[in-house]
């Protein structure tokens, strides 16, 4: 009998017993494993919430809400990944003042696990970022960036497996092109590796080699252009083995995730909230046994 | 009860037993986007831990230095906006005195980018705090000497981007498919072969945004003063903003 379907007999049988005998046997979505994945990007240095008289977003955002927030679904669910798509820095004098130390210690405090470096955290130089590597708890990870010959060296991951509730979840990162966005005295010689290339080998990796169930890319890349520009879209459909691409530097306020079809003809995830720190993304994946999937295929709820 | 144990142990066995088969995959996904609003109340303990550098900030940022009598942002204009203008002659009228000390020189233009404007201002009070918000970068105004086939570089730069790229000292106006159809700097015409003196940022002048054209400049001169802090300056010799909206760069 497939479990699905005994759940469903067992639940009638059950509902005959009294309410007191079922508090200790709450039900579960019937699914074998939930993974929650939280998402930020370019939270530029906004540690305070927007004030009521602000011209564009009164009342939003916040560090402290966020906390909360985050706080609240992990109780709910502790097979839950924190993750953030760059620019953690510049934008309020938090940053001028503070280098981005305040920036890191909140995110470590919120247990962030992973983060990927936008154009705007090389502000203070790669020298300034590295500074203020002390006081991240998370990791930093990218994968097309070439950092050999800079002070970064051996400071970033290529890639990382989160291990939650038994399920492999494989990160890696990818950021934008830094010649003319950023000056090059800044960057010094970070070397910008294709994406693309990248990003099939990375998830190859993570997929094949080391048996992640999911793969997720951390991007700055942007969710879109008009011009020939590598976007988070053009990315979703050029590769495969990607399941979830998590965008920023666009500063795109997607109220869903965009699905795309990648190479391989499967669907991927591309979602992006904004800036500012005045959204949570959340993206719950529900696994389950292959054979029990089979029959109905992959329910996508956006 | 007896009959709920027996379904327990079967449930938690099935359990077991499906576990075996660790060949999982994703069934189902769901998206969504959560707002972040007053209605989640702030965690104390992270709230705690900002107070004193909050606190630091505060008192340097928030003396008044000025009244703004109405919002500006920067979407508000075509080719040019009230809050473009402001930042565009904030450095003509800040940095031409410091660059005239220097070299004896004047700043002819000024452009800054589009981009480069990372906040509104709201009406009221204006403080240190509106500038870094409209200004959180540490770049520095250069002023580049360059010829006057590059400032027509400068113009097909425009005429690509479309863009409302504040400017001053230049009068620039295109026909409705943003071709330029006179172009005029301190109200004379651009000679190819004389030189000009075009205040910028330093991020731009090393080829941000792609203006190109500011690269191997003639001559280039550093006046170590922030772009920030000629706004801050400025709003501290000001009472009242009053930058609009004009006709400096505009299409008909």
């Amino acid at each position: 009998m497939k479990r699905r379907n005994f759940i469903q007999q067992t639940s009638a049988a059950t509902a005959f017993i009294g309410i007191g005998g079922l508090s200790t046997f709450s039900f579960k979505p019937n699914y074998k494993k939930h993974i929650t994945i939280l998402h930020t990007n370019d939270v530029h240095s906004h540690i305070e919430p927007f004030g009521p008289d602000d011209s564009r977003n009164p009342n939003m955002g916040g560090v402290a809400r966020r906390a909360t927030l985050i706080e609240q679904i992990k109780n709910e669910n502790p097979n839950t990944l924190l993750l953030d798509a760059g620019d953690i820095f510049q934008g309020t004098p938090y940053f001028n003042f503070y280098g981005g130390e305040l920036e890191f210690k909140l995110m470590s405090k919120m247990q962030y696990d992973a983060a990927t470096i936008g154009n705007h955290d090389f502000d203070n130089g790669i020298d300034g970022l590295l500074a203020q590597l002390p006081h991240a708890k998370f990791s930093f990870i990218s994968s097309n960036y070439d950092f050999s010959n800079t002070v970064l060296d051996g400071h970033t991951h290529q890639h990382k497996v989160f291990t939650k509730d038994g399920v492999k979840i494989g990160v890696f990162g990818l950021g934008v092109e830094l010649q003319g966005l950023v000056n090059d005295s800044l960057y010094k010689e970070t070397k910008y590796l294709d994406p693309i290339e990248i990003a099939q080998d990375q998830s190859r990796i993570l997929k094949e080699e080391k048996k992640c169930d999911l793969v997720i890319c951390l991007s700055h890349l942007g969710y879109k252009y008009n011009s020939d520009k590598v976007s988070d879209l053009k990315l979703a459909k050029a590769t495969e083995n990607i399941d979830l691409i998590i965008g920023g530097h666009t500063h795109t306020f997607l109220e869903k995730p965009t699905v795309e079809t990648n190479k391989a003809g499967k669907k991927v995830l591309v979602n992006q909230v904004g800036c500012y720190g005045l959204y949570l993304g959340r993206i719950d994946f529900y696994l389950d046994d292959k054979n029990n999937i089979e029959a109905n295929g992959l329910k996508i709820e956006v | 009860m007896k009959l709920f144990k027996l379904i327990n142990c079967v449930f938690f066995a099935l359990i077991i037993l499906s576990c075996k088969d660790d060949s999982i995959e994703t069934a189902k996904v769901k998206g969504q986007r959560i707002a972040i609003d007053n209605k989640i109340e702030s965690n104390a303990e992270i709230k705690e831990f900002i107070t004193p550098f909050k606190e630091h900030l505060n008192k340097t940022l928030d003396s008044t230095l000025a009244y703004n009598p109405r919002a500006m942002v920067k979407s508000d204009g075509d080719l040019n906006t009230a809050i473009g203008n402001l930042m565009a002659d904030v450095v003509m009228e800040q940095a031409g005195p410091v660059f005239k000390s220097r070299t004896g020189n004047e700043i002819d233009m000024v452009l800054l980018n589009h981009g480069g404007i990372r906040a509104g201002l709201n009406k009221g009070k204006i403080s240190t705090r509106s500038a870094y918000a409209l200004m959180p970068f540490e770049n520095e105004i250069v002023i580049a000497e360059i010829s006057g086939a590059k400032i027509k570089e400068m113009l097909t730069y425009l005429e690509r981007a479309k863009t409302a790229h504040p400017v001053s000292g230049i009068q620039i106006i295109m026909n409705k498919n943003y071709k330029v159809k006179s172009a005029e700097i301190k109200g004379k015409k651009i000679e190819k072969d004389k030189t000009y003196f075009v205040a910028t940022s330093d991020y731009l002048q090393q080829g941000g945004d792609n203006m190109l054209f500011f690269k191997n400049p003639v001559g280039l001169t550093k006046i170590n003063y922030k772009l920030r802090n000629a706004i801050i300056d400025y709003f501290k010799k000001v009472d009242t903003l009053k930058v609009t909206k004009d006709n400096r760069f505009i299409r008909q």
